[in-house]
């Protein structure tokens, strides 16, 4: 077990080389092939990962620029871990339901190429490595949304390539500008995270870099204003580039946001908290309304993940457990549930090549299995209790209660949005009399669709009951940064402030 | 009466000389084997060509003598050490080039080989010496060469090109000639140490006459490493002149021009004179945003790369403002990363070549000639794709680590503006290098019949491709003992 996350990490990239020689026949095979044994992999790790230690594990050091401080530095803990276990099963799922048949070689090769980088954004610690997983995870996507995508798919891989890639660079800046810190410090180069943590940095420079990250990160999650690149990308990809972008991608900022943002810069976390907390309320309730207006099935989902992240988001920005917690986990299930959503869109494409809410109606009885699916997501997807989307969203709502009551109460609305949305949206698709000549001969959901999608349904209601496992884990290595971020804070207001939000009872 | 000069040999240092002995007398003998074997090909001239470089190779590398040489004209300290092998290296890439496919007249005469050898001997005084008058020799043998080399293409436009790059070369000579005759006037001296020395001992006085000296000879260098706005001859020069010539002119010229620079220009900022600090500030900002933005509108892959590398040759003057150590060896790694990825972009556009224009009337290398390319030639396609993302700076590609060590650099000298402009630059980049990917990947092909392509493709071209390929792909393997090699030198000249 002691190569176990190289391996996560670089396995796919390996099969996708050697998936140039594989015939274009047997690729879809394959694929699915490599990236079960990928999901098993990680299952292992699971299953080997040492519940009760919240530091990092299974970790992996080697230098590389030593000169400079460069490590290959790999290791997981709490937080990671399922982030992990989401790419890779989002991967699998999705080969399974791939129903793509032009050009199929180059596609399932720049999935798996996608995979390593998402899989190592998420194991690695070394942050130069880091920037690198980053800005790589771009290449595929741009390819797999410019090659695949529909009608004005140019202009929507350029667009989210652009847009993501000018929002990095600074981080660049910022990344190289802590290693200087540091060196000032230490008199030592170093790039590793855990080395970076111990780092106190001044409350102006804290506020600068933090700006630095912020761009980057907000661009990704998306965060209102930087969000307009998200459905274009949606609307345009393939299903499977949707599945991914949504399950997985968007899962990188909000991860860099527990990962880098809180950590490093403590101090600054807390200064513009309110800023930030307004701008993820504008996400929930703007995203809300403006799915509302959508008449394309894929964008209401699209505009549903915007506001899904502002929830994510907030909870991160809780700084108390509940919330950080919170919100990973209602990443595993956006992941989860958003995955699925866009699957469900994809089946319906394929059979009627066309997304528009209007163009349906009455599906119900004609694909009565589909329908519970996509009842079954959107409920999820909405929150309701004993689904998995429910656990998430309260624990980092309860977490942001303690923060700031009011705010809270206006996110919350949000779920209410989003039921308005996703019922009208489902009422309009599937509800009533069957309207449109060729939707009476729609074929209900095949074995491939319900292979891909039957474990998305159990793990919906299991985790939905029984979130417990997963919970605790993240709960163990959140509560470690806190403790971290309250030594760490070199402002007392903030420590003062960190330990009032994680006391019962709230501010006071 | 003149004293009778006695100098003793051994003061004269012969073997500092001896590298660029090697090539001159090569050049000569080819000409002599040409005068006296008539129809030798154009394997052999190539292969005996390399052969003296990289004899010229093991006598740089083996240099182990004093610093100064020949009259105290030669400067063999660790830049011009890091710097010939650079030029060296390039060179034994660049040459194998002419073993296309296709038969082009240059290539199949003598004179081509010897003009090159000679362009070689040219830069290579121009990096081992601190004294302005060889500096100005090793120029114009190199530059006269160039010239030369450019016009045997013998196309209309490459006629047009060299013209071009001569009239403006000779300005820039003349500059460099002014700016020489300034220094003299001032200090009594053509070594830019002695200069140095009697400049810091008047504290810099007079500034007219300093700001005169180094406004001329930022002319007659930013020339020659195409700086904004002495940059408008680059994209039409590289455009007629063939694309290896291109590839070579982006690489080997500027590394000596830089480290001209960098022996005048860093200890004159280093002065503490602020004005001359904020021109070349500008300067560098402006190199890299003007062609940057130039390069968006480009309608041609070789102008973009012209322009490309216009904006990379501003990131390394940036290098020479910052002006510690680790800046200049971020130079040098630099260059040397990018090398190897200009080599490979420029090596398949001289493999995909065709004799006829036939995608557009004005342009050989058009966007549209490489659309949809990943479904003709996948692997090709696959190639330039990643030449691209390396050039635009993507992680964990070559340039990358060059950038990445240049920003480092800046950022520890308190010059964050700076950092902050070469990252914007780079992301303003990132666009047009990503138009080349976009085309190749995302559009459908225009002509499907990929023999048009592979005119000119030939197992050496191959096999210098893949070597490219490899160097940028594997980078991340060799930056570290590099970067240790580049500043062992740099720390030991005490730059």
């Amino acid at each position: 077990m002691d190569h176990i996350l190289s391996l996560l990490v670089f396995f796919p990239a390996m099969a996708g080389l050697l998936g140039f020689l594989v015939a274009k026949e047997s690729i879809k095979v394959y694929g699915i092939s490599v990236s079960a044994i990928e999901f098993f992999l990680s299952i292992i790790l699971w299953i080997g990962f040492d519940g009760s230690n919240a530091g990092y594990q299974f970790v992996e050091y080697y230098p590389f620029i030593p000169s400079y401080g460069m490590s290959y530095y790999l290791g997981v803990d709490g937080i990671s871990l399922f982030l992990v276990i989401l790419s890779t099963f989002i991967t699998m799922i999705a080969f399974i339901a791939l129903s793509i048949k032009d050009e199929i070689k180059n596609l399932i090769i720049s999935v798996l190429f996608l995979e390593m980088t998402m899989v190592g954004v998420f194991l690695i610690l070394d942050v130069i490595w880091f920037y690198a997983f980053w800005e790589l995870s771009l290449v595929p996507m741009l390819y797999i949304i410019g090659a695949w995508g529909s009608a004005q798919r140019l202009y929507a891989a350029i667009k989210f390539f652009l847009y993501t890639f000018a929002g990095s660079v600074l981080m660049l800046v910022g990344i190289l500008y802590i290693a200087f810190l540091y060196h000032d410090a230490t008199g030592i180069w170093s790039f590793a995270l855990p080395d970076w943590y111990r780092l106190q940095m001044p409350f102006d420079t804290q506020l600068l870099l933090f700006g630095a990250f912020f761009l980057a990160f907000a661009i990704k999650v998306p965060m209102f204003p930087f969000h307009t690149w998200l459905p274009y990308a949606h609307g345009q990809a393939p299903t499977i580039g949707s599945i991914i972008l949504a399950a997985v991608l968007l899962k990188m900022g909000s991860y860099g946001f527990v990962r880098f943002s809180l950590p490093l810069f403590p101090d600054a976390s807390v200064y513009f908290l309110y800023p930030i907390a307004i701008i993820s309320i504008i996400m929930v309730i703007y995203a809300a309304m403006v799915a509302y207006a959508q008449e394309d099935m894929k964008q209401v989902i699209a505009y549903s993940s915007i506001s899904h992240m502002g929830i994510v988001v907030l909870g991160t920005f809780a700084m108390n457990a509940e919330g950080i917690t919170g919100s990973i986990f209602l990443m595993l299930s956006h992941g989860i549930v958003s995955g699925a959503l866009f699957m469900l869109v994809g089946v319906i494409y394929d059979r009627r090549h066309t997304k528009l809410m209007r163009d349906f109606g009455g599906l119900a009885t004609v694909m009565p299995g589909f329908a519970t699916v996509y009842g079954i997501m959107l409920m999820a997807s909405v929150g309701l209790p004993l689904t998995i989307g429910f656990v998430g969203e309260f624990l980092s709502l309860a977490g942001f209660y303690k923060v700031n009551w009011i705010m809270t109460l206006l996110a919350g609305s949000g779920i209410i949005l989003g039921a308005v949305y996703m019922l009208t949206l489902y009422k309009k698709s599937f509800f009533g009399e069957v309207t449109h000549e060729d939707n009476k001969t729609l074929k209900d959901l095949n074995a491939k669709e319900l292979t891909a999608l039957i474990p998305l349904v159990a793990l919906v209601v299991i985790l939905g009951v029984y979130p417990k496992p997963i919970l605790t884990t993240i709960d163990m290595s959140v509560k470690k940064m806190l403790v971290l971020l309250e030594k760490k804070a070199i402002d007392p207001h903030t420590s003062e402030f960190i330990i009032n939000v994680n006391r019962i009872g709230g501010t006071k | 009466m003149l004293e009778p000069i006695s100098i003793s040999m051994a003061s004269l240092n012969f073997p500092a000389l001896l590298p660029m002995a090697i090539l001159a007398v090569g050049a000569l003998g080819i000409i002599c084997i040409d005068l006296m074997v008539k129809g030798l090909t154009k394997s052999f001239y190539t292969m005996v060509t390399v052969l003296l470089i990289i004899l010229d190779f093991g006598a740089v590398v083996g240099y182990n003598g004093s610093i100064r040489g020949f009259f105290d004209v030669m400067l063999v300290d660790g830049i011009a050490q890091i710097a010939q092998i650079i030029i060296l290296v390039a060179s034994a890439f660049f040459v194998p080039l002419s073993l296309g496919q296709r038969q082009f007249k240059e290539y199949e005469m003598a004179e081509y080989y010897a003009l090159f050898l000679f362009m070689i001997v040219g830069f290579q005084f121009m990096v081992a010496s601190d004294n302005l008058i060889l500096i100005f020799l090793g120029l114009e043998t190199s530059s006269l060469a160039l010239y030369t080399l450019i016009a045997l293409h013998n196309r209309n436009k490459a006629f047009e090109a060299a013209i071009k790059y001569f009239t403006m070369g000779a300005l820039a000579a003349g500059f460099y000639a002014l700016s020489a005759l300034i220094f003299y006037a001032l200090t009594g001296s053509v070594e830019i140490h002695q200069i140095e020395e009697v400049l810091i001992q008047r504290d810099f006085e007079p500034l007219l006459g300093i700001l005169a000296g180094t406004v001329f000879m930022l002319g007659a260098i930013g020339f020659k490493i195409s700086l904004v706005p002495f940059h408008t001859w680059t994209p039409d020069v590289y455009e007629g002149s063939s694309s290896p010539l291109a590839g070579y002119m982006s690489i080997v010229p500027k590394i000596a021009g830089f480290v001209v620079a960098m022996r005048l220009f860093e200890m004159l900022v280093l002065s503490g004179v602020v004005w001359l600090e904020y021109i070349l500030y500008g300067i560098v900002v402006l190199t890299m945003t003007v062609s940057n933005l130039t390069a968006l509108v480009q309608e041609d892959v070789k102008r973009m790369l012209a322009f490309s590398s216009i904006a990379h040759a501003g990131s390394m003057m940036a290098a020479i403002l910052i002006g510690t150590t680790q800046a200049n060896t971020a130079l040098f790694l630099y260059w040397t990363l990018f090398m190897f990825t200009n080599l490979g972009a420029f090596t398949l556009l001289w493999a995909v070549r065709h004799e006829k224009n036939l995608w557009d009337e004005r342009y050989q290398h058009p966007f549209s000639k490489f659309s949809g390319m990943v479904k003709i030639m996948p692997t090709t396609a696959t190639i330039m794709g990643v030449f691209m993302f390396a050039l635009a700076g993507m992680p964990p590609f070559s340039v990358f680590w060059g950038k990445l060590y240049l920003i480092s650099a800046a950022v520890n000298s308190q010059f964050i503006g700076l950092a902050i402009i070469i990252v914007v630059n780079s992301a303003i980049a990132v666009y047009y290098y990503m138009k080349l990917v976009i085309y190749m990947f995302l559009k459908e092909p225009v002509n499907n019949d990929a023999s048009i392509f592979a005119t000119n493709t030939s197992t050496p071209l191959k096999v210098i491709v893949g070597f490219a390929t490899m160097m940028t792909l594997f980078a991340i393997v060799f930056v570290e003992p590099l970067l240790n090699m580049i500043t062992k030198y740099v720390v030991a000249s005490g730059f």
